[in-house]
C-alpha cells in the first residue's frame, strides 16, 4: 500500500515529523517497506525564464537562449521546439543530475556555442513519458523565479510504502492508516467527508439489479450506483494526477482516475461505466457456462460459469469486484456514466480471481474484505469528484438490496488484557484505545460490550481486542517476565532418536567427512535410480524440474554435490548427511537417514600422494567402516547385526552388503557404487558410500546407569592359529561365527588373519586362516583340553562351511 | 709379586685400548676366564706354602677386581661407543609433513551446530524438543492453525502441493514448523513447553530465498503464560546465543493467523567491516515472528482457550546462524561445497554446551 505524507494529512491532524510517523506505522503493525522523497533528486531543478530565443547560427533545430534563473541571466542552448521569449520553466544549472536521462549537466559547447545549463520536459523529471517539449508553467510561477520546482509543483512529498498483512483491507485505503496513527496518539483523525449528501435531481433511466438466485444472494448482496449526465470527461487536475503518479499509478481521464483515487483513499472500489454504451438494465449475475469476457488488462477470460458478472442485458460489463470490461470503460468522449458501488463476498472473489488468476487492486481489496457499510459512501464520494472534475447533473441513487451489517458483539473482560499481555492497564486506557480505532464501547465494570467497527472483518474474539489495546499501546510496554524454571537445574530433553542424530554427525565427520545439507528434492530420474519416483511423491508445483520428487535416499545429493566438488578441483571429497528420505506421504513414510560417500582415493587414513605411500581408490571396506564406526557409536554391536549380499541395484552387484537384524529389519547398506549409477550421476570418480536408517536400530532397553561386575583373570590368554580351505563362496562372516561358537566359554576371540586364494588349493577354493584366543578363566590348561577345544573349531567350522583344515 | 703388578698393568692398559666388545670379550676370557691369567694365578695358590699364601692370595684377588672394575667400564663406554654409532645412522628429517587426521578434515555444518546451539539454551528452560513429517496434510499446514481455505494468508505461504488425491485431499510440504504445534498440543497434555527445529519449504528461490529453509517452533501452553514471558524468553535466548550481555530487541505489532496479539521481531547490530556487532539500533534485522496461541487453534486441538493460553514463536535458523557466523548468501548453505563448508563448518569436537560455551 503506497500513499503519500501529504495525502495522509488530508485525514491526519498531526505536528509529528516523517521519522516519528514512519516508526509509528511499523511498531502498531503497518510495516513500513520503503520511504521515496521525489524532491530529494529534484532539489536543483528551478523555476527560470528564457528572456531571449535565437535561432543557433549552426543547426536548424536549435535555439540559443538566455535564461534568468533568478540571480542571473545565463546562456543555453534548447533544442526544444516550444522554446521562446517569455516562456516559465524548470531550469537545471551545470552539475545537476537529471534522472531522465541518466546524466550529469556540464558546461558544453553545443555547435560551438556555450551552454550553461538545461530547460526541462517532464520526462528528464521523470515526471511523465513527455519530451515533446519543455515545461511551461503557468502566470502564477511569474514571481517564483529561482525557486524550487518541487515546492511549486507540490512534489516534494514523501512517497510511503507498507506492508499490509491480509487481516487489515481498512488500511488498504488512507483513512484507515490515519486512524491507526490518530489512535496511536500522532494526531486526530479529521472529519470525513461524505460526499455528495443530497438526494439527486432526476431518477436514474437506468435500473440496477441483482439477479443472483437467493441462495448464492450472498456473493453480492448489494450493488448501488446514480446515473450522472452532460459529464465532461478531461485529464485530471494537477493534484489528483501528481497523487495518482506519486504511488505509481498512470492517469489515465477523469473518471478512470477518480475509483482509482477513491480506492487508494478510502479503500472503497468503484467503477464508472459509459451509460451510453449500455443496452438496458445494469445487474450483477452469475456467469454462465461457456460465457467468455474481454477485460480492461485485453485478456480473453474464457469459462466464467459461477463467476460474479456486472453486465447488461445484452452482455457483460465487468468482473464484480474483480475488473471492468473493455467495452464499457469510460473515455473522453463520454457524457453521461454510471457509477457502480457494490459489495462482493470475499471467498467467492478469492476463488474466481484464483481461478482466472487475475490480479487487480479491487481483487486485492475485496478478497480482504471492505467494508460492508462503504456501498452508499462510494456512490456519494464518487458523485462529488465526478460533479467537481467533471460538472454534470447527479441522479437519485439506485439501490439494489442492502449491503450487510456484520454486528460482530463481543463480552469483553479487561481483566483479559493483563491475562494475556501481563501488562496492567485501567480500564479507560482499555476502552478509550478501543474507541478511537472506532470500536463502540457500552457497559462499566470489568466486562464490557464491544461493537466493532464494520470496517474490521478481522475482529473475531477477545484475544483480537486484547492485540487492537496492546499494538496502539505499545508492545515495548510489554514487561519482560522469567518464565518459572521446571526444575532447578534442568533435565535432560533429548530422546535416544534425536541424540542418535547428534552423535552420527559428530561420528561421520571425526571420520573426515563434511557435512553437506541437500534439497529434499531431486530430479525424477535419480529419484528412480534409487528406488523411488511414485506419484505421491511428486510434487504438483516443483519449482524447478530438476527439484520435482522427494528423495528415496540421501546418495544421490550427496553424490551430485561430490561430482561438483570433483569439477571444481576437489579430487576426494568425502560428504556425509544425517537427513530425511522419503518413502510414501504418509508419517511413517519419511525415515531418518545417515548417509556418507567418499570419492576417488578418500581413505580414512588419508587421501593422494604422500611420501610415506600413495592412497589406493576407495574401496567397499572404506564404506563399511564407516557404517560399522556409525553403528558402534550409536550402541549396536558388530556381532549383533548380519551382512547379506542383496544390496539394492544401485551398488555394485559385488562389492556391496546389507546389514541386517534379523530377516526382516534392514539397518542399512554400504558398497561400491554401480558403474551404471557412477555415468548416469555424471561423477569422474570412484565412489563408495552407505546408508543406515537411523530409526531402525533398535532403541537401548531402559538399564540401570550402574555397570555389570568385571570378571577379571590373572591367567594368561593363549592363541592357536588354523588355516581352512573351503568354497570360494563361504563368507568370512559363515567361518569366523562358526570358530567362535565352537567354545563359547573358552572362546574370547577369532582374528581372521589370512585370505589366500590360489590355483594351488583347486579350483573355486580359498583358504581362511584364523588365529583363536582361548581365555582361561579358573585354572590353566592342560594340553588335552587345548586340543580338544582345537577338535571342536575344525568339527565347528567343517559343518558350517564344508572346510577342511589345511595341511 | 712384581710380576704380578707387571701383569696387571699389562692386562688394563689392554683393555684400554681393546677396540671393540669382541676384542674386549676376548681380552677377558684370556684374563678372568677359566683358563686365564688370573685364575690360572688363583689355581696355583693351593700348592704355595701358607703363609705366602694368604698375602699372594689377597694380592691376586685385588688384581682380579681392578681388571674386572676396568673390564665393565670399558664395556659399558665401548656399548655406549656402539650405540652412538648406530643412532647416527638412524636418522629422520621430523620435518616430512604427516597426513591429516581425519577429525581435523571433517566438519559439522552450521545449521547442525546452531540447531545444537538453540536446542542447548531452550532445554536449560525446560523445553523439549518435538518433531514432525515434513509431508504434511492441509489441515495441519494451515486449517487447524486457523489459516482457511480461502484466506489470502494462504496464498502468501508460496506452498508446494502434491498431487491431488482421489477424494480430493492433497498434500504439502510444510511452510512452517508451526505444524507440529498442531501435533504435540493432540497429543500431549498441558503444561507443555517444546522447540521443534527442522526444514520447511516455500516455493521461493532469490538470493534471500531459498525453497527449502531451517525454522525452529517455541510453544509454551499452560494456565498463566503472557507476553511478559515470551519476551523474556526471546530476550534471555538471543543474549545466551549471541554471547552477548544486552541485546537490542524490538517487538513491532504484526499478523499471523494462528497467534493472536503477534508481533515481529527485529534484532539491532552494527557492521564493522565483515564482523557482525550484535547490539544497538543502527540496523535491525528481523529474525523471527511469535504471538499468543490464538484461541481457534486452541480449540482446534481441543484445548479450552478460558482455560489455557501460551506463547508460540517460529525464528529462522538460517538467518540466526548468518548472524552470528557472518555467511553472505543463504543459497551456499545448500551447495555441498566442501571449501565453503571447511571454511564455515565446526570441529566435530567442538560440541556446544552452556557450560563450555556455544
Amino acid at each position: 500500500m503506497k500513499f503519500t505524507l501529504s495525502w495522509l494529512k488530508d485525514h491526519l491532524e498531526t505536528e509529528s515529523s516523517l521519522d516519528e510517523i514512519l516508526d509509528k506505522l511499523t511498531l502498531i503493525g503497518l510495516e513500513v517497506e520503503e520511504v521515496v522523497n521525489p524532491a530529494d533528486e529534484l532539489n536543483n531543478f528551478v523555476i527560470a525564464k528564457i528572456e531571449t530565443a535565437e535561432k543557433h547560427p549552426d543547426a536548424d533545430k536549435l535555439q540559443v537562449c538566455t535564461v534568468n534563473n533568478g540571480k542571473e541571466t545565463m546562456q543555453v542552448v534548447c533544442g526544444a521546439p516550444n522554446a521562446k521569449a517569455g516562456l516559465l520553466g524548470v531550469f537545471a544549472p551545470v552539475g545537476t543530475y537529471v534522472p531522465g536521462i541518466d546524466f550529469t549537466l556540464t558546461k558544453a559547447k553545443i555547435r560551438g556555442v556555450e551552454s550553461m545549463g538545461m530547460m526541462c520536459s517532464e520526462s528528464e523529471l521523470q515526471l511523465s513519458e513527455d519530451h515533446e517539449g519543455i515545461i511551461e508553467l503557468g502566470d502564477d510561477a511569474a514571481d517564483k523565479v529561482g525557486t524550487r520546482y518541487v515546492d511549486y509543483a507540490g512534489l516534494d512529498d514523501p512517497m510511503i510504502e507498507i506492508a499490509i498483512t491480509p487481516n487489515r483491507p481498512d488500511c488498504l485505503g488512507v483513512r484507515g492508516i490515519a486512524r491507526d496513527l490518530a489512535a496511536a496518539g500522532l494526531g486526530t483523525l479529521k472529519d470525513e467527508n461524505l460526499g455528495y449528501t443530497d438526494k439527486g435531481e432526476f431518477k436514474s433511466p437506468t435500473d440496477i439489479k441483482l439477479d443472483i438466485e437467493k441462495d448464492k444472494s450472498h456473493i453480492c448482496p448489494a450493488f448501488w450506483g446514480r446515473y450522472v449526465k452532460d459529464v465532461k470527461n478531461v485529464a485530471s487536475p494537477a493534484w489528483l494526477q501528481a497523487r495518482l503518479k506519486a504511488i505509481g499509478l498512470r492517469p489515465i481521464n477523469a473518471l478512470v482516475d477518480i475509483t482509482n483515487y477513491i480506492s487508494y483513499d478510502r479503500g472503497r472500489p468503484l467503477h464508472v461505466y459509459d451509460a451510453d454504451k449500455l443496452n438496458g438494465a445494469v445487474s450483477a449475475r452469475l456467469g454462465k457456462k461457456g460465457e467468455s469476457f474481454t477485460a480492461l488488462d485485453g485478456k480473453t477470460y474464457e469459462d466464467l460459469e459461477g463467476a460474479c458478472l456486472i453486465a447488461d442485458e445484452k452482455t457483460p460489463l465487468g468482473l464484480g469486484g474483480i475488473m471492468g470490461g473493455e467495452e464499457s470503460g469510460s473515455e473522453l468522449e463520454t457524457t453521461n456514466v454510471i457509477i457502480e458501488s457494490a459489495y462482493f463476498d470475499p471467498i467467492h472473489i478469492a476463488m474466481t480471481g484464483r481461478k482466472l488468476n487475475l490480479i487487480s487492486d479491487a481483487r486485492y481489496r475485496f478478497e480482504r474484505g471492505i467494508d460492508p457499510q462503504s456501498v452508499e459512501l462510494g456512490v456519494n464520494l464518487a458523485t462529488q469528484m465526478i460533479l467537481d472534475i467533471c460538472g454534470g447533473t447527479a441522479s437519485e441513487m439506485v439501490k439494489a438490496g442492502t449491503p450487510p451489517k456484520p454486528e460482530k458483539t463481543l463480552e469483553f473482560d479487561l481483566q483479559r488484557v493483563t491475562k494475556l499481555t501481563g501488562v496492567t492497564l485501567s480500564n479507560k486506557e482499555v476502552t478509550e484505545t478501543l474507541k478511537t480505532l472506532g470500536f463502540t464501547v457500552k457497559g462499566k465494570g470489568q466486562t464490557v460490550t464491544v461493537t466493532a467497527p464494520t470496517w474490521r472483518p478481522d475482529i473475531d474474539g477477545t484475544a483480537d481486542l486484547v492485540e487492537e489495546v496492546i499494538r496502539i499501546i505499545g508492545l515495548d510496554k510489554v514487561t519482560p517476565t522469567p518464565l518459572p524454571r521446571n526444575f532447578g537445574i534442568a533435565r535432560p530433553v533429548l530422546t535416544t532418536s534425536q541424540n542418535r542424530v547428534r552423535t552420527a554427525k559428530r561420528v561421520l565427520a571425526s571420520r573426515g567427512a563434511v557435512e553437506a545439507i541437500t534439497w529434499s528434492f531431486i530430479t525424477e530420474s535419480q529419484a528412480k535410480l534409487f528406488g523411488g519416483g511414485e506419484t505421491e511423491l511428486k510434487l504438483a508445483n516443483p519449482i524447478s524440474s530438476d527439484m520435482s520428487d522427494m528423495r528415496p535416499s540421501l546418495l544421490p545429493g550427496l553424490i551430485t554435490a561430490a561430482a561438483r566438488n570433483i569439477a571444481r578441483g576437489n579430487q576426494d571429497p568425502v560428504l556425509m548427511e544425517v537427513g530425511q528420505t522419503y518413502h510414501s506421504d504418509k508419517e511413517d513414510g519419511q525415515h531418518m537417514v545417515a548417509s556418507g560417500i567418499r570419492c576417488g582415493t578418500a581413505n580414512h587414513n588419508g587421501n593422494g600422494r604422500h611420501w610415506s605411500g600413495n592412497s589406493a581408490p576407495v574401496t567397499v571396506f572404506e564404506a563399511k567402516a564407516d557404517a560399522f564406526a556409525l553403528l558402534a557409536a550409536l550402541g549396536m554391536e558388530e556381532s549383533k547385526v548380519q551382512i547379506t549380499t542383496d544390496a539394492p541395484d544401485w551398488y555394485h552387484p559385488g562389492r556391496s552388503g546389507v546389514i541386517r537384524l534379523g530377516p526382516k529389519i534392514i539397518i542399512g547398506t554400504f558398497g561400491e557404487l554401480h558403474p551404471e549409477t557412477i555415468k548416469k550421476l555424471d561423477i569422474k570418480a570412484p565412489v563408495v558410500g552407505f546408508e543406515i536408517n537411523l530409526g531402525n536400530i533398535p532403541k537401548p532397553k531402559k538399564k540401570s546407569r550402574t555397570k555389570g561386575a568385571m570378571e577379571i583373570t590373572d591367567l594368561q590368554p593363549l592363541t592357536r592359529d588354523f588355516a581352512f580351505i573351503v568354497d570360494s563362496n563361504v563368507t568370512a562372516s559363515t567361518l569366523i561365527k562358526a570358530a567362535s561358537g565352537a567354545d563359547k566359554k573358552l572362546i574370547t576371540d577369532v582374528n581372521l588373519f589370512d585370505l589366500f586364494e590360489g590355483a594351488s588349493l583347486g579350483e573355486n577354493k580359498k583358504s581362511l586362516a584364523i588365529e583363536v584366543t582361548l581365555q582361561p578363566k579358573a585354572k590353566t590348561l592342560t594340553d588335552e583340553e587345548i586340543e580338544a577345544v582345537a577338535d571342536k573349531v575344525i568339527a565347528s567350522v567343517k559343518k558350517a562351511t564344508g572346510g577342511e583344515i589345511r595341511s | 709379586m712384581a710380576e704380578l703388578e707387571t701383569l696387571e698393568k699389562d692386562i688394563i692398559s689392554s683393555i684400554k685400548e681393546a677396540a671393540d666388545l669382541k676384542s674386549l670379550e676376548e681380552i677377558r676370557v684370556s684374563a678372568v676366564g677359566k683358563k686365564g691369567s688370573i685364575s690360572a694365578l688363583m689355581s696355583g695358590l693351593g700348592k704355595m706354602p701358607p703363609e705366602e699364601r694368604k698375602s699372594f692370595g689377597q694380592a691376586v684377588n685385588k688384581v682380579k677386581q681392578a681388571v674386572t672394575s676396568e673390564l665393565e667400564s670399558r664395556k659399558e663406554e665401548l656399548e655406549r661407543i656402539a650405540l652412538n654409532e648406530r643412532l647416527e645412522t638412524e636418522r629422520e628429517d621430523v620435518t616430512l609433513p604427516l597426513r591429516q587426521s581425519p577429525n581435523l578434515v571433517g566438519r559439522i555444518h552450521p545449521i547442525s551446530q546452531v540447531w545444537e546451539e538453540i536446542t542447548e539454551i531452550f532445554a536449560d528452560l525446560g523445553f523439549s524438543m518435538a518433531e514432525g513429517p515434513h509431508i504434511e496434510t492441509d489441515e495441519n499446514n494451515f486449517t487447524k492453525l486457523n489459516i482457511p481455505a480461502e484466506h489470502p494468508a494462504r496464498q502468501e505461504h508460496d506452498t508446494f502441493y502434491f498431487n491431488e488425491k482421489e477424494d480430493g485431499s492433497r498434500r504439502v510440504l510444510r511452510t512452517h514448523t508451526s505444524t507440529v504445534q498442531v501435533r504435540v498440543m493432540e497429543n500431549q497434555e498441558p503444561p507443555l513447553r517444546i522447540i521443534a527445529p527442522g526444514r520447511v519449504y516455500r516455493c521461493d528461490s532469490d538470493q534471500t530465498h531459498t525453497p527449502m529453509f531451517h525454522q525452529v517452533e517455541g510453544l509454551v501452553i499452560d494456565k498463566d503464560t503472557h507476553m511478559g514471558h515470551l519476551k523474556w524468553v526471546l530476550e534471555e535466548f538471543c543474549k545466551t546465543f549471541f554471547e552477548v550481555d544486552d541485546v537490542t530487541m524490538r517487538f513491532r505489532a504484526s499478523h499471523f493467523p494462528f497467534t493472536e496479539p503477534s508481533a515481529e521481531v527485529d534484532v539491532g547490530y552494527s557492521k564493522k567491516g565483515d564482523e557482525i556487532l550484535i547490539g544497538g539500533e543502527e540496523k535491525w534485522l528481523e529474525i523471527l515472528g511469535c504471538g499468543m496461541v490464538h484461541p481457534n487453534v486452541l480449540r482446534n486441538v481441543g484445548l479450552d482457550p478460558e482455560e489455557y493460553q501460551g506463547f508460540a514463536f517460529g525464528i529462522g535458523i538460517d538467518r540466526l546462524a548468518m548472524l552470528k557466523y557472518g555467511m553472505p548468501d543463504l543459497r551456499a548453505f545448500f551447495a555441498g561445497d566442501s571449501r565453503w563448508l571447511k571454511h564455515y563448518g565446526f570441529s566435530p569436537l567442538h560440541v556446544p554446551t552452556i557450560a563450555g560455551g556455544l
